[in-house]
């Protein structure tokens, strides 16, 4: 019903194995195509070409994973929320999984303007053979935050820009060391700020080597978001919480 | 213990597109293997956006695996960058459904759907650890099979492949499957023979299948340059290989579960094939030769395929494929149906890749193109009446042109047009009349919109065997290109910057090494490995051809190109593919040829009678064909009119050549 009733939605979902090799494009229209497998009332964009009203949060790169990525929805009826993340798993590819629903005010803000801070897991090594030791990790961290500036280049919609990374930087904290399956290795949790210009963590990756080179060719093994967080009156309120109403959260496997 | 999967995935990061390589399709099988199953490896020699959608890889992979003696995964060419780390790495070629080695697989299967992937074949079997040539393989090693339209001439690759599947796979895969699974079965027992000979026995008993083509069973002799004779090595096996056709296309409503790609492909939409075969009798169209007689799924059929295909799948657009969908006899009702009954969450677009030139067929796409009424496509193919009757390609300006009229009076803003050049018997004057059709379609789309543009594709002519073009000598090069120029400076504005019409054209130098694979002998063989070992792989991507490599080639294997190319036949010579049957009989073709050279059409025989091109009576099946009169707004008798409504579906000859929707 075009230009009738609406009802908004925001799904939480994960992004885990393979399917980490699949772009946040592809990944929208995995969602489109699951909308549409389980015949659910979407609403549709006025005009020559109408697409359905779906709104995608932040990006996340190729090859990332991600246990907390929204998206909000808008069906033309109201839909059992309880039903609603199993229905959209089996209609999802193997790795797309929805994790939680909750109904979203009528007119509640974007999700890319109001998420301000993601933090991620990344295990890092070398890519030359030279095993990466938590001290010489420690201490190309400690040089790159003790910085105010850090320009890297980067390349944004296809043009190499330069950029300071580090302002978008909180926190950058060592969590494991016995980086077993590979030969040395770190892993450390990562805080950024995504606004006015977030960094990824290969950004901040590139940025810790410009600082310390003798850090040797970093890699990223592997890369997890693990959260994101809209911040409101000092505090941090999940996308779920913020500007919802009924929510349903399903049990995280492991 | 066979899954690559953890070598591969530290390679991706690296590589273009890597979600090419991970599977995971709504569709795709993980299949369970037990010893006694005989595993197929489905392969498309190109990239996974070109070679996803291909209907015959995806029906056979559905019918193998519903078979409880078979497993069958697929895999694709992949792309240079990493082919490179894979070899540097010692991977070797993996499928996409489980990650397992290629070498773990019983039967290598390539689709061969174009020439110029030939190389490729040749670089995937060495990526998957085998020797690229048959001699020197051994019953350790998989079987190497192809198929597809390129199977019907298959001497270029004889020395390559093991066996060769000729026309329509649906049935012949069982029989090959139960002779591989009793020499499997007859292995393990004690004192088997395990060598070369066990090898060469069963491919022995592959030769004998209806269908299948074993060249190492033949000996082929020469006369100087010449075919002297091709003979079968045993008594078992025929002297002639007849081709393979379903006789009923609802008895193989596949793809039952279309695939699903995770990224974006080609023709990335439901396809149903709604009618198999073509008696328009295009005469440089192979397709439309080898493919026939006319087989239609029923109409009922039709619309279960689409209506659970779409529910299944997601997609919002569905195609009715074939040679010439608006020629399939409940094309209105179908259309009608879908368009009314608006499937799944509605706003589903239907697309019509192959159609007339009328205006009852700009009605039909009027209809279903309701929304995104972007752009038509039409196919004339050649620039004069005259030209046109020699390839019977029997469209009257006067179509084309209420054809347009009616296309932007509905409102679609884009009309494309493709032609050939290079045609036998033409002239400049022919060149120039596709600039001539050009300006007056802009002319007839001014009355509409001062904005009216046209794009003309331009394809140089290969000739192609088992057609009546078959004897003709390909235009070289130097020749090609001459036209093409006459038709650039003709179309360029003369005041500059640019005019209402763009002109593309496909190069000649790739339309040069691809005839040369066209009508090769097995000679050609040889030149083919060297450009493959020369680092030519992916010649069908522009940036990736290089003609000099094929011609250093050929000086090094003696070969004369021009001679296989530009040369014309004669009626007495034993063309390299003579032993293989698609149906029509060489009489036929030889006398349609003469035909053609006196500028004779001939009707469409499934409105008219029988001229006895031999498929009907050899294999003794007849047209399926619903409705006993021609379609509405067949005006033109035997028109061979071809539009194409342009829902991202282009010639097929030019997705290779112009990856533009890919890249």
């Amino acid at each position: 019903m075009r230009g009738g009733a609406s009802y908004p939605v925001r799904l939480q979902f994960a992004k885990t194995g393979k399917i980490r090799w699949i772009s946040h494009r592809d990944t929208a229209r995995a969602f489109e195509r699951a909308f549409r497998i389980e015949a659910l009332p979407l609403t549709f964009t006025q005009g020559f070409s109408p697409r359905p009203k779906v709104s995608f949060g932040l990006a996340l790169s190729t090859g990332y994973e991600s246990d907390e990525e929204y998206l909000d929805v808008s069906f033309s009826e109201t839909l059992d929320l309880d039903k609603l993340p199993a229905r959209l798993c089996a209609a999802l590819p193997t790795g797309l999984a929805v994790t939680g629903v909750a109904e979203l005010d009528e007119r509640a803000p974007a999700l890319q303007e109001i998420v301000t801070v993601v933090t991620w897991t990344v295990a890092v090594g070398r890519k030359d053979e030279v095993a990466l030791t938590a001290a010489d990790f420690r201490a190309g961290v400690d040089a790159l935050l003790e910085r105010d500036e850090v320009t890297i280049t980067r390349s944004r919609k296809g043009r190499f820009v330069q950029d300071d990374v580090r302002g978008a930087i909180r926190q950058c904290v060592i969590v494991d060391t016995t980086d077993s399956d590979n030969d040395g290795g770190v892993v450390c949790e990562l805080e950024t700020s995504t606004q006015p210009r977030g960094a990824k963590p290969h950004d901040v990756l590139g940025a810790l080597m410009q600082v310390t080179p003798a850090v040797g060719p970093l890699m990223e093994r592997r890369v997890v978001r693990t959260h994101q967080w809209i911040e409101r009156d000092g505090a941090r309120v999940s996308p779920l919480d913020a500007d919802t109403r009924r929510r349903v959260v399903m049990a995280r496997a492991s | 213990m066979s899954d690559l999967w953890p070598r591969i995935e530290p390679l991706l990061a690296e590589v273009e597109k890597p979600a090419r390589y991970i599977g995971m399709e709504r569709g795709s099988r993980q299949p369970a293997w037990a010893p006694h199953k005989v595993a197929w490896l489905l392969i498309y020699p190109d990239t996974y956006e070109i070679g996803l959608p291909n209907q015959g890889l995806q029906i056979l992979y559905e019918i193998l695996n519903e078979r409880g003696d078979a497993v069958a995964e697929r895999a694709y060419a992949p792309w240079v960058d990493l082919a490179t780390s894979l070899r540097a790495r010692g991977i070797p070629l993996f499928s996409v459904d489980t990650h397992r080695s290629a070498a773990y697989f019983d039967i290598l299967a390539f689709n061969l759907s174009a020439e110029l992937v030939f190389t490729n074949v040749l670089d995937l079997v060495d990526l998957a650890g085998v020797p690229v040539r048959s001699e020197d393989r051994t019953f350790e090693h998989p079987i190497v099979l192809a198929g597809g339209h390129c199977a019907f001439n298959p001497e270029p690759l004889a020395e390559y492949i093991d066996a060769f599947v000729i026309g329509e796979g649906e049935e012949v895969v069982s029989e090959i499957t139960e002779v591989v699974a009793a020499h499997k079965r007859a292995a393990t027992l004690p004192g088997a023979r395990r060598g070369r000979e066990a090898r060469e026995q069963m491919l022995r008993e592959l030769a004998s299948i209806t269908g299948v083509y074993v060249p190492s069973m033949y000996e082929v002799s020469y006369d100087g340059p010449h075919i002297a004779a091709v003979t079968p090595r045993y008594p078992e096996v025929p002297a002639k290989v007849a081709k393979r056709t379903v006789a009923d296309l609802d008895d193989w409503p596949y793809p039952k579960q279309q695939l699903v790609p995770l990224i974006e492909v080609v023709h990335d939409r439901l396809n149903v094939e709604v009618f198999r075969g073509c008696t328009r009798g295009c005469r440089f169209c192979q397709a439309g030769m080898i493919t026939r007689p006319v087989r239609e799924r029923s109409a009922e059929s039709v619309r279960t395929m689409v209506r659970e295909g779409i529910a299944r799948s997601g997609y919002d657009s569905v195609a009715l494929t074939s040679l010439s969908s608006a020629d399939f006899s409940g094309i209105g009702d179908v259309v009608g149906d879908l368009v009314t009954d608006q499937v799944g969450t509605g706003q589903v677009s239907v697309s019509l890749p192959s159609l007339r030139v009328d205006a009852f067929t700009v009605g039909i796409a009027t209809e279903i193109q309701k929304v995104r009424r972007t752009g038509l496509t039409f196919a004339p193919e050649a620039g004069s009446w005259r030209l046109r009757q020699v390839i019977n390609k029997l469209i009257l300006e006067e179509d084309l042109y209420a054809a347009v009229d009616s296309a932007y009076a509905n409102g679609w803003r884009r009309v494309k047009l493709y032609f050939l050049t290079g045609l036998p018997t033409e002239m400049d004057v022919d060149t120039l009349g596709i600039a001539e059709l050009a300006r007056n379609v802009v002319e007839v789309g001014r009355k509409h919109t001062k904005q009216a543009s046209v794009t003309v594709s331009v394809g140089g002519f290969v000739p192609k065997p088992h057609t009546p073009f078959q004897w003709f000598g390909q235009n070289g090069v130097d020749e090609m290109q001459r036209k093409i120029s006459l038709l650039r400076d003709d179309v360029r504005p003369r005041r500059g910057g640019t005019g209402p019409i763009q002109l593309k054209w496909h190069d000649a130098e790739a339309s040069f090494a691809e005839g040369l694979c066209s009508r090769g002998d097995r000679r050609v063989g040889r030149v083919i490995e060297r450009v493959w070992r020369a680092g030519g792989t992916f010649q069908e991507w522009s940036e990736r051809f290089a003609l000099d490599r094929w011609m250093e080639a050929c000086a090094a294997e003696g070969i004369d190109a021009d001679w296989y190319v530009t040369r014309h036949r004669s009626r007495d010579e034993i063309l390299p593919w003579d032993h293989i049957e698609a149906g029509l009989h060489k009489d036929f073709l030889w006398d349609d040829w003469q035909e053609a050279l006196a500028e004779h059409g001939l009707p469409d025989c499934r409105w008219t009678p029988c001229y006895d091109c031999g498929v009907c009576t050899d294999l003794a099946l007849e047209h399926v064909v619903a409705s006993p009169i021609p379609p509405a707004g067949g005006s033109q008798g035997t028109g061979q009119q071809l539009v194409d409504v342009d829902a991202g579906a282009t010639a097929v000859r030019f997705l290779g050549r112009k990856p533009a929707g890919v890249q």
